[in-house]
């Protein structure tokens, strides 16, 4: 017995959700970032299981795209949550208030 | 159809303790875990090459980088004149918002789910997708899209080294 793609889609919404949750409740860059990569994550899991639906691969290639474009986020992303630090020794968000200092 | 219980709990309670941690060391570990358990899903749907890719690239490579960075800031601990051990739902304003945003998301998406004629369940499928054949559509039908990602990483990397500059 196969869980149904309808199961795999659920799971997905919900990792979502959760990655949503964290993006507006946690006040911390660091865990910010994080829940974009559980929001990536569950974007990969919804195309690998309409891949498999749909019997291609082409699901498969695209998470490789959706990997890099989170491997390239994520290393940008820190390199401005450092830039940031160095600047107000702080990792919340709300204390980043001016476009220029 | 057990095992893919047991590996979507991993990855749902892995996901809600890293957004719930207060130290973002506890949090990267988890996001580990979540990452393995969404690993094993990638097994059960006949991805075995992604599932390897999930555990090398991801918890291998991007969460060590994650993990650097936290101990290299050396700020476990949000600074915030808000109680973090207090529900998210309860706190004021903005946060309780986005919250109920969150919430309000996952209800909507699941009763779409759930009311709709049904995706049907999972064919026999054709067995496990061979690295020969990703690799062969990789490099003929989206060898275009290859080669940019290539660019991409090229333009991310000058740009986290030009970021990440100490001062002139």
């Amino acid at each position: 017995m196969m869980p149904s793609l309808n199961e795999y889609l659920m799971l997905s919404a919900v990792l979502f959700a959760i990655g949503t949750a964290g993006v507006f409740v946690r006040r911390n860059l660091i865990t910010i970032l994080l829940s974009i990569e559980i929001m990536l994550n569950a974007v990969n899991l919804t195309f690998v299981a309409f891949g498999r639906a749909l019997g291609s691969v082409d699901g498969q290639i695209i998470v490789f795209f959706v990997m890099t474009v989170a491997a390239a986020e994520a290393a940008v992303g820190l390199a401005i949550v450092i830039s940031l630090y160095r600047h107000r020794e702080s990792l919340n968000p709300d204390s980043f208030t001016s476009l220029k200092w | 159809m057990t095992l893919f219980y047991v590996f979507g709990a991993v990855a749902v309670v892995a996901s809600l303790l890293v957004i719930a941690q207060r130290n973002p060391i506890y949090s990267v570990l988890l996001l580990i875990a979540s990452f393995g358990a969404l690993s094993g899903l990638y097994v059960l749907l006949e991805a075995p090459f992604v599932a390897v890719i999930q555990i090398i690239v991801y918890a291998g490579a991007i969460m060590v980088l994650f993990l650097f960075v936290v101990m290299l800031l050396n700020a476990p601990h949000e600074q915030t004149e808000q109680d973090e051990r207090s529900f998210a739902l309860m706190r004021s304003g903005p946060m309780r918002f986005g919250g109920f945003l969150a919430v309000a998301l996952a209800l909507e998406l699941i009763w779409a789910l759930s009311n709709g004629r049904g995706l049907g369940v999972l064919g026999p499928g054709a067995g496990p997708a061979s690295v020969a054949s990703i690799g062969r559509s990789l490099f003929t039908d989206y060898a275009f899209a290859f080669e940019v990602t290539s660019v991409l990483i090229l333009v991310a990397m000058v740009g986290a080294v030009v970021l990440a500059r100490r001062g002139e």
